[in-house]
């Protein structure tokens, strides 16, 4: 299978692509989330949680653009008829991105009076954003129709998402924050949780009944014994990230990371259930990846540069994380403070200590 | 209107907002690392407000254009998938090495730049800054090779209608890129140049003498002023080499029907598609023939050599491309007026102080007198690659998707309220920080009594 260059490189490629999904679930799901939950804090806690993700979200989103560059560069007859099925919904989450991505720059810098609006932008811009994406995914896990039942599931799977992606925010927030704010993240996160396990029941429920294919890949032997950890670990999640809830935070903050670790763990295992049915179509039931897939030539010039460039990225991405690690608090543009120019005093971003 | 001018006008629209931002950000981050090495060297604090309030803009440019580039990237599949099915072999790898060497860099090394200053050592936090800079550029050198090669393709071979790369270093440099690459990057110096000229002009006009605002306004002055004799320089070069490879659309730019030689510059024309001839033409003669090539009686190629026997037409649509020529050459002329005479006016009266009241008000009217022309450059030359996606090889109409003409008004009319309420509102906070910065300002620099006269004039 790994002589041909034809067969494996259409495969590494796949996987490349849906790294990059899963760190984007992940990474803009936590940032995404934190704007979902905007409406529930109080003015102090916005600026606070804008705080823990404004030196992360632009990075974040880059992954959607790396994941959606890798379906262009790599399987261009699948991107097309993907992004043209999902026409309206891609333009309301490129809508939302846009509100949401210019709102942090906004809120900050335009006049006082302003702020309210730009936050509602933020807010609104972030449910439009997860809304969309999980619509997107209803739609893709039914096979692209656009019937009413398809419709319908679209709509469930959009609430499922976002309130998935509030758990991972509010996660998230529990990791960052302190005080009043970490306490109310832990009881975001006790809502939350339960629109993630909706959510993965729902997907798990409906792939293998919409395809036949996806029924046999699960439900014959022996592969149901290599699938079986999957909803086994996920449920053990669940019940420990229950757990941990009812007694965060604890003194010394400890244990405050095990929601985020524990939500990003049940992001993966779903991810990987997913791609596990879906192997190798692209365009559900109807494209794979091997007959969608670019010229050889074509992809091993990406693939070079990615096997180079992809470890450097992750590393400057991890020294990021590694920068602003901690708790969130608030601040400006901080390069001014130690030659106490006057402009290190207005407000502008925030950051953290 | 059908799906395909719906397509071209929601792409032109995106693209068009989206380019506003790139502009400024591929110059400003080398501005901002400028500002930072002065700092370092000199001490000078004046050299760190100007990056503190240059850095802002920059934030805001950036967020605006990370958002318009992720809507442009999904639109290829939304709108055009006949393009990456066509040309997919080279636009893919040309797009993926952008997104791998240049946006991870640029929005990793952001948040570091902006918000790490006092989280990691000063050396890092000046490295940050040039790897963001680094990064704008290496966007803008893939995505001008991407758009060269539309242009001017080669290195490729067509198997069953599909391209194919056959060489990487003629794709990459293929005959346009140098060109365009050299006239975008100066269009983004000029853009920002004529930014923090007009918006510093606009500080001092409210009162705000700090020694941060007369350095940036004496700066970007003089980078306007060195840049747009080698911008005028390398535009020329540009508009040679498109005669050489894309002649229809010199034709056009030069609104010229008929080929032959002694051809005059028109200054004001009415270029008529339907009757094919111009009208109200007011020339300097022999012009554009000197101009192209460089003696009176050189032979210009007509528009009337681009028409197929069957009358299909195809050269670019010409009123446009004529019009935004004309446009984009203005603007460069009143910048060259603008920059040399401000650079003589600090010369002659004690340096940038002296600077008269006209013309501060004159330099902040050019505030963004970059994006104008660098839009019409744009429109010059993309409307007139026309009819052609990728030249010779891919018309427009072949590449758009089949999506029912309504959806497309639809998101066409929503994308095109966000973006003239985004830029009402980026220009509406760029003047309100300047404002905010120059009352601020004040009250630092001023002995106390003065101060608070001043802080209560600014109220006003």
């Amino acid at each position: 299978m790994f002589s041909d260059p034809a067969i494996w490189l259409p495969f590494v490629f796949a996987a490349l692509m849906g790294l990059s999904i899963l760190i984007y679930v992940v990474a803009d799901g936590f940032d995404l989330g934190v704007g979902v939950l905007f409406p529930f804090a109080d003015d102090d806690e916005k600026d606070l949680m804008i705080a823990s993700i404004g030196p992360f979200w632009d990075a974040n989103e880059t992954w959607l653009v790396l994941a959606i560059g890798l379906l262009l560069v790599a399987f261009p007859a699948a991107h097309g008829a993907i992004l043209t099925a999902l026409y309206l919904p891609v333009a309301v989450m490129l809508v939302g991105l846009i509100l949401r991505g210019v709102a942090f720059e906004f809120r900050a810098k335009a006049p006082a009076h302003h702020k309210t609006r730009w936050n509602w932008a933020f807010y609104t811009g972030s449910m439009m954003a997860s809304l969309s994406q999980g619509f997107m995914l209803g739609i893709y896990i039914l096979g692209l129709e656009q019937g009413w039942a398809d419709l319908g599931f679209g709509l469930l799977t959009a609430v499922f998402l976002t309130v998935g992606y509030s758990f991972i925010g509010a996660a998230w927030l529990i990791l960052k924050a302190e005080g009043a704010l970490q306490v109310k993240a832990v009881a975001w996160a006790k809502g939350g949780i339960w629109g993630l396990v909706l959510g993965l029941g729902a997907v798990s429920a409906a792939s293998p009944l919409v395809s036949t294919r996806i029924w046999d890949k699960w439900f014959s032997w022996p592969e149901l014994l290599w699938l079986a950890p999957l909803p086994l670990l996920s449920a053990a999640l669940v019940a420990g990230l229950w757990r941990a809830l009812r007694r965060l935070p604890r003194p010394g903050d400890h244990g405050a990371w095990v929601p985020f670790a524990a939500a990003t763990a049940l992001f993966v295992l779903a991810f990987l259930g997913l791609a596990y049915s879906f192997y190798p179509y692209v365009v559900p039931e109807k494209l794979t990846i091997y007959e969608s897939a670019s010229a050889p030539e074509s992809l091993m010039i990406i693939l070079v540069g990615t096997a180079v460039v992809l470890p450097m990225i992750l590393g400057y991405t991890v020294l990021s994380y590694t920068v602003f690690r901690g708790k969130a608090s608030l601040l400006n543009y901080d390069l001014m403070a130690q030659n106490a120019a006057p402009e290190a005093a207005e407000t502008g971003t925030t950051t953290e200590r | 209107m059908d799906t395909l001018l719906l397509s071209r006008i929601q792409f032109g629209a995106n693209i068009s907002f989206h380019i506003l931002f790139p502009t400024i950000t591929i110059a400003l981050g080398w501005v901002l690392l400028f500002f930072k090495l002065r700092y370092t060297v000199t001490g000078d604090a004046k050299w760190m407000q100007a990056y503190g309030f240059w850095v802002k803009v920059f934030a805001l440019s950036f967020a605006l254009g990370v958002v318009s580039g992720i809507t442009m990237s999904f639109q290829f599949g939304t709108n055009w998938p006949g393009f990456m099915e066509t040309v997919g072999n080279v636009a893919g790898p040309l797009l993926a090495y952008e997104v791998l060497t240049a946006f991870f860099l640029e929005a990793v090394f952001l948040g570091i730049m902006l918000f790490g200053a006092q989280r990691v050592p000063g050396w890092l936090h000046t490295l940050a800054t040039f790897l963001v800079a680094f990064g704008t550029t290496m966007s803008a050198f893939w995505i001008i090779v991407l758009n060269s090669w539309m242009h001017t393709p080669q290195g490729y071979e067509l198997r069953e209608g599909v391209v194919h790369a056959t060489d990487w270093f003629a794709i990459v440099f293929n005959p346009s890129m140098p060109y365009r690459l050299s006239h975008m990057l100066l269009a983004s110096g000029l853009t920002v140049a004529f930014l923090i000229a007009g918006l510093s002009a606009f500080r001092r006009l409210l009162g705000d003498r700090s020694a941060s605002v007369m350095a940036s306004l004496r700066f970007a002055l003089i980078l306007g002023a060195v840049l747009i004799p080698i911008q005028i320089v390398a535009g020329d070069m540009h508009g040679l080499n498109t005669l050489e490879h894309q002649p229809q659309k010199v034709a056009a730019m030069e609104g010229n029907w008929e080929t032959g030689g002694n051809k005059p510059l028109l200054l004001f024309a009415l270029p008529d598609e339907a009757a094919r001839e111009n009208h109200f033409e007011i020339g300097i003669p022999n012009g554009a023939s000197l101009i192209l090539k460089h003696h009176a009686d050189g032979v210009i190629p007509g528009l009337n050599d681009f028409v197929a026997e069957d009358g299909t037409v195809l050269h670019p649509p010409v009123a446009p491309v004529f019009w935004a020529f004309r446009i984009m050459v203005g603007t460069g002329m009143a910048m060259l007026a603008l920059s040399w005479a401000g650079v003589a006016l600090m010369l002659r009266r004690r340096g940038v102080e002296g600077l008269p009241k006209p013309y501060l008000y004159a330099t902040v009217a050019m505030t963004f007198a970059g994006w104008l022309a660098t839009l019409a450059g744009w429109y010059t030359t993309e409307i007139g690659r026309q009819p052609w996606l990728v030249s010779g090889l891919l018309t427009t109409e072949q590449a758009v998707a089949d999506v029912p003409a309504p959806l497309v008004l639809g998101t066409l009319v929503t994308y095109l309220a966000i973006y003239a309420a985004l830029i009402v509102a980026y220009m509406g906070v760029l003047f309100y920080l300047a404002r905010k910065s120059a009352m601020g300002d004040h009250v630092a620099m001023m002995p106390p009594s003065s101060a608070a006269q001043v802080a209560i004039t600014a109220a006003e």
